[in-house]
């Protein structure tokens, strides 16, 4: 007789590798999305047992207690008290400690006890452990506890034999003996009280070396330098952004290249028409674009996970905490902000760790002020067309130094909105805490971020393929309909909807300099910021597309004045227009007044940088 | 001064220096500024460790202010802005 699915769920305290637990037990076989009407992202794993049994185990957020002071630690509570809406009450609940550092895990699962849920009290990184001269009296711990204790060693390969083993004995007698729920949110008395009890428990049943590990400590010495600190910062950052933006080239433009190859194939296969423009045009290269960011994704967050994994990103926030709450940031925010500078899009679903509602909330609403590597093309497309290649100070290259001052610039702007906001929106606001554990640092281990690289770019490539297909479909509508009278010349784009929508804007995008074919380019830049650089080359010659767009940059300079190219470029310091970005504020805030308003202000300042660059530049002489 | 070896002076760690070594008397989350209410505050201080009887060790400081700190407590380190430690009465 075939068993039902056993449900499991992991519940540990931050740091306590439940993450590298999970991905031990279910290798890829992961399913990652979000808790319906929060932005929790839910991760479930399937493997099976050495008995054959079937098992579904879902990754708890990380949580110190069952107080819920965030979402992410309410769905911990849910979850586990079988509150959580549309979710299965586990029938085992794996309660995972870091074998180095038992007390907050130990208090956390005597709180856990009072749910009645069957559970195991599993001691990771036991190696880790062992190695520091930590002893743990597993037999003893069982008994003090009343909960099964089993050892693991989830990075080494067969180190989870011991849990599968006990998860198949406990399943088998798990008969229907529904334990008593006593729990309810402990007061600071009873936390206290709890606290003392696990005290009690680990000095019965562990004895400690007075040996912290020397190694975490000569690194710290260092890297929580305060001035060195910073350099070593400032370092770790620029390799990260020299290989987001050297080390992808060669594969992006890989990519590239093999969408515009299976493009022309599509040209030159099908017959002159509709589909083949809708397929060449609007899936092709409109999914293809979004997609070549994959390699800057995949390497941006390889940096965010091996330096998760090793325990430094801890050590950022402590270092960046003082410096960006001068604009009113938590130094939680810093990870997030520094993502938003590959694509907004990761950077503002990495915002889940700040656990305040309204820094995350600021948090998320400067992010796309970040310079995200989608401005980079309309950046150097326009760089190289009008500003001169020559030294300045006999050193610093022209062009390098706009492009810095437009990164200058988006940082600068978005420290500035967010000092705005918390004066004007958030002002009977004080800062909230920062209360972060510190981590030993770990050597980090390629599988486990192997498979989180892999899930985020299943979700990347998932999100090319829903939303922001839609949403090229709808652009190419737009761009294509209707079609042109037989025998015009004029491009077709002309006779389109889009056309009719960016002539219509064009009287008011006249007074920052820009044209209609502007304004046009514009739409379908709402897919992406850089698809307004393969809609300005449509705009000025549809036909002969690519070729067009390869000589954009010589066309925009006969065509623009140095004005208008400085209009645009302060225009793309803001540019609100990116459909995917807005979607993912809307989903991560919950609501569709936040993403208006995220909208709005960056029109607003984008029609204001345009403006006040445009009429200067007018005024020196470079209209 | 009677800051001996066996009745120190308590003091808030709020306002210890690097390698100021002591252990907690008690928290009194009144005393800090926080932007959490008190009884927050000292829950999330005990959760993380912060219990009476705990050896403190102050290891870094931030560049600005000497804020934030990282305390060793116990065998863990907990990185804490100088305003919540105001709560964490140590000798």
């Amino acid at each position: 007789m075939e068993l039902p699915l056993l449900h499991l769920a992991l519940v540990g305290t931050p740091n306590s590798g439940k993450t590298s637990l999970f991905n031990a037990l279910t290798g890829s076989r992961q399913k990652v999305a979000n808790y319906p009407g929060v932005t929790v992202e839910r991760k479930e794993g399937f493997f099976v047992t050495p008995q054959g049994r079937q098992v579904s185990v879902v990754d708890l957020p990380g949580t110190y207690s069952l107080r819920g002071r965030s979402p992410d630690e309410e769905i911990t509570r849910d979850f586990v008290l079988g509150k959580a809406s549309g979710e299965t009450v586990p029938d085992l609940v794996l309660c995972v400690a870091d074998s180095t550092n038992l007390r907050l895990t130990i208090r956390l699962l005597l709180e856990l006890k009072r749910t009645g849920r069957p559970m195991i009290l599993v001691l990771n990184m036991f190696d880790i452990a062992s190695r520091r001269g930590i002893s743990v009296d597993v037999e003893r711990l069982a008994k003090e506890l009343g909960v099964p204790v089993v050892t693991s060693i989830a990075v080494r390969k067969g180190g989870t034999a011991d849990l599968l083993a006990l998860t198949d004995e406990i399943s088998a007698r798990l008969a229907a003996e529904p334990g008593e729920n006593s729990w309810r949110a402990l007061s600071v008395a009873e936390l206290r009280a709890t606290q003392r009890e696990a005290d009690r428990i680990i000095s019965d049943c562990v004895s400690l070396p007075s040996r912290p590990d020397t190694w975490t400590a000569r690194i710290d010495a260092i890297v929580l330098h305060p001035v060195g600190g910073l350099i070593v910062l400032a370092l770790i950052l620029f390799v990260m952004f020299q290989a987001v933006f050297a080390w992808a080239q060669p594969l992006m433009e890989l990519l590239q290249s093999g969408f515009d190859a299976l493009g022309d194939f599509v040209h030159a296969t099908l017959p002159e028409g509709l589909l083949q423009s809708f397929l060449q045009n609007g899936v092709i290269s409109g999914v293809g674009s979004v997609i070549v960011f994959l390699p800057q994704i995949i390497i941006i967050f390889l940096f965010i996970l091996l330096l998760e994994d090793f325990g430094y990103m801890a050590r950022a926030a402590f270092l960046m905490d003082r410096i960006m709450g001068g604009a009113g940031l938590h130094g939680r925010a810093f990870i997030p902000l520094l993502s938003s500078f590959a694509c907004a899009i990761p950077g503002i679903m990495a915002t889940r760790v700040i656990d305040n509602k309204r820094d995350r909330l600021t948090t998320i609403l400067i992010a796309p002020l970040m310079t995200c590597s989608a401005r980079i093309p309309v950046y150097t497309l326009i760089i190289s067309a009008f500003i001169p290649a020559r030294d300045v100070w006999g050193f610093i290259n022209l062009q390098g130094l706009v492009m810095f001052g437009l990164y200058a610039a988006g940082i600068t702007s978005a420290l500035v909105v967010s000092f705005l906001i918390k004066f004007f929106m958030l002002r009977d606001y004080a800062p909230a805490p920062f209360m972060l554990e510190l981590p030993d640092y770990k050597m980090p281990r390629l599988k486990s971020i192997a498979i989180g690289i892999f899930t985020r770019a299943k979700m990347f490539l998932q999100r090319a393929g829903t939303t922001i297909f839609s949403m090229m479909v709808l652009i190419w509508f737009l761009a294509s309909f209707p079609q042109p009278p037989a025998g015009a010349t004029e491009p077709a784009i002309d006779f389109s909807l889009a056309a009719m929508i960016g002539k219509a804007l064009a009287p008011l995008l006249a007074p920052v300099g820009f044209n209609w074919q502007i304004a046009v380019a514009l739409i379908p830049g709402m897919a992406a910021r850089e698809v307004a650089v393969a809609a300005l080359g449509t705009v000025y010659a549809i036909e002969g597309g690519k070729e067009a767009a390869e000589q954009i940059g010589q066309v925009l300079a006969t065509k623009w004045s140095l004005a208008t190219a400085l209009s645009m470029l302060a225009w793309y310091i803001f540019a609100p227009q990116c459909a995917s970005t807005l979607a993912v504020i809307r989903r991560e805030t919950g609501s569709w007044g936040w993403m208006a308003a995220t909208f709005a202000y960056m029109l607003v300042l984008a029609y204001a940088a345009s403006l006040l660059t445009y009429n200067v530049a007018v005024a020196l002489g470079a209209g | 001064m009677t800051d001996t070896h066996d009745t120190r002076r308590e003091m808030p760690l709020g306002l210890a220096k690097r390698g100021y070594t002591g252990v907690i008397q008690h928290l009194s989350a009144k005393d800090a500024s926080s932007a959490l209410s008190d009884i927050e505050l000292e829950s999330r201080l005990i959760e993380l460790g912060f219990v009476e009887g705990a050896r403190v060790e102050v290891l870094h400081e931030g560049l600005v202010g000497r804020d934030p700190i990282a305390v060793r407590v116990d065998n863990i380190t907990i990185a804490v802005r100088r305003r919540e430690a105001m709560a964490i009465i140590v000798a």
